[in-house]
């Protein structure tokens, strides 16, 4: 092993990555991102999705340049260290609805736990509930995991099977950068898809090189560490292993810090950006989410990476992921500033007895 | 009798290598456990837990494609 991969899964290979993480997800904020929204997967995949019609909802539409630079990152740095890997085979079905309603929970909290904690370093204490909720869904998958549950092996899988996701992330970077109409509206004049949303948050993004470079970034240093914000808690829980968590909580500090000098930290439960103040909803939001991610194996970010590693099965979950905002939008489920959405309780509910009964009755089949 | 206990972590997602490893060194103290495991990121978690739970660990690819990990006591 390199010096510089044997530095990247050391304790402080961990803590460097969270540390430059929360930099520059901070500093995505000045440079055009949403409030305490420098980096939010599950955010970014339903504004992709919306730029590619999978929603109308007209304020979060655009695609996204960060999670695809955390694949495409991540693709390099596993092609360049021999991990590139394709398999597949460990119950992708279930990986996709586990994708599906972690973001519908997700988007009732209004972000995944990467946004959580930015949300925290950035004053928003309606982060806290959410975070107790996603300790909560945790714990919860962890029970599961000490039962016994389990989603299956993988299996190796052709080499083009893991280009699939890299490939489909390329193709979103084109219709980025062309921006094509594929929509006619009822005079007939090119419209959407794609979208571009004129106003509100999908309005709001740093420049697409920035955000490519920045996702590179991040993808490829996430990689070579493993970084997991679900893992995090969950290993500490599981084994008494801090490694991830150490990384989490440099995201936090060095995302507050920086904060503190681009005075974008606002202390305070009213007003925050793109956040709502109901505490229950926060949490069981969150609840679900975390759960549908230990259930699945990491936090959104490293499906994301995994699926740059060529692993199917994450690329699987990342396509529920596509979906469920789709769904979240449409059916009234996702939260807005001014609290949950209509059906939002409703598809908590349904998601975590989806979850629980998943966590209950997957087993591997027998012992090799 | 071979003194090795196998732990075939092959496939399986997170947290279950590590879970299958702190388990057979809970179980088996005084032998050799060899930890087989596809990912890298596997491989860096069971090598943790092992060297924490003080193991010295001797890690290897093998030619059928994956990492071996031999824990010894």
């Amino acid at each position: 092993m390199s010096r510089l991969s044997r530095f990247f899964v050391s304790r402080w290979g961990a803590v460097v990555t969270g540390a430059v993480i929360g930099i520059l997800a901070a500093l995505l904020v000045p440079l055009g991102n949403p409030g305490n929204m420098g980096i939010c997967v599950v955010c970014f995949t339903r504004d992709a999705a919306g730029a590619l019609g999978l929603h109308r909802a007209a304020v979060v539409q655009y695609i996204r340049p960060e999670i695809i630079g955390f694949v495409l990152g991540s693709l390099l740095a596993a092609l360049l260290y021999r991990e590139f890997k394709p398999r597949t085979g460990s119950a992708p079905i279930v990986r996709f609805f586990l994708g599906m309603f972690a973001t519908i929970g997700a988007l009732v909290f209004l972000g995944c736990p990467w946004r959580a904690y930015l949300r925290l370093a950035g004053g928003d204490w309606n982060a806290i509930p959410g975070i107790i909720g996603l300790v909560l869904g945790i714990g919860l998958g962890v029970v599961f995991l000490r039962r016994g549950y389990s989603l299956g092996r993988t299996h190796p899988a052709p080499t083009a099977l893991g280009w699939v996701l890299p490939g489909l992330m390329v193709v979103l970077l084109i219709l980025r950068v062309t921006a094509p109409l594929y929509g006619r509206d009822a005079d007939g004049n090119p419209a959407g898809p794609i979208f571009f949303s004129q106003t509100g948050p999908g309005s709001q993004f740093a420049p697409l090189l920035v955000s490519l470079v920045i996702g590179l970034l991040v993808g490829f240093m996430a990689q070579r560490s493993r970084f997991c914000t679900v893992g995090a808690v969950r290993d500490l829980i599981i084994v008494g292993d801090s490694h991830l968590l150490n990384g989490v909580l440099a995201l936090v500090v060095t995302a507050f810090v920086t904060n503190l000098i681009t005075g974008r930290f606002v202390p305070g439960w009213e007003g925050q950006p793109i956040a709502h103040t109901n505490f229950l909803w926060n949490l069981a939001g969150m609840g679900l989410a975390g759960l549908a991610f230990t259930l699945a194996g990491g936090c959104p970010g490293r499906q994301f990476f995994m699926s740059g590693e060529g692993d199917g099965d994450a690329g699987m979950f990342v396509l529920g992921m596509f979906s469920g905002a789709g769904i979240s939008h449409t059916f009234n489920m996702a939260s807005s500033a001014a609290g949950p959405g209509p059906y939002g309780p409703l598809g908590v509910a349904v998601g975590v007895v989806f979850c629980v009964l998943i966590g209950l009755f997957m087993r591997e089949p027998a012992h090799r | 009798m071979s003194n090795e206990i196998v732990v075939d972590a092959s496939g399986l997602s997170c947290p279950q290598p590590v879970l299958l490893t702190r388990n057979a060194l809970k179980q088996h103290p005084e032998r050799i456990i060899v930890v087989l495991v596809d990912s890298a990121a596997s491989r860096d978690n069971c090598q943790r837990v092992a060297e924490k739970a003080g193991r010295q660990v001797v890690s290897s690819e093998r030619p059928e494609g994956g990492y071996r990990l031999d824990l010894k006591p």
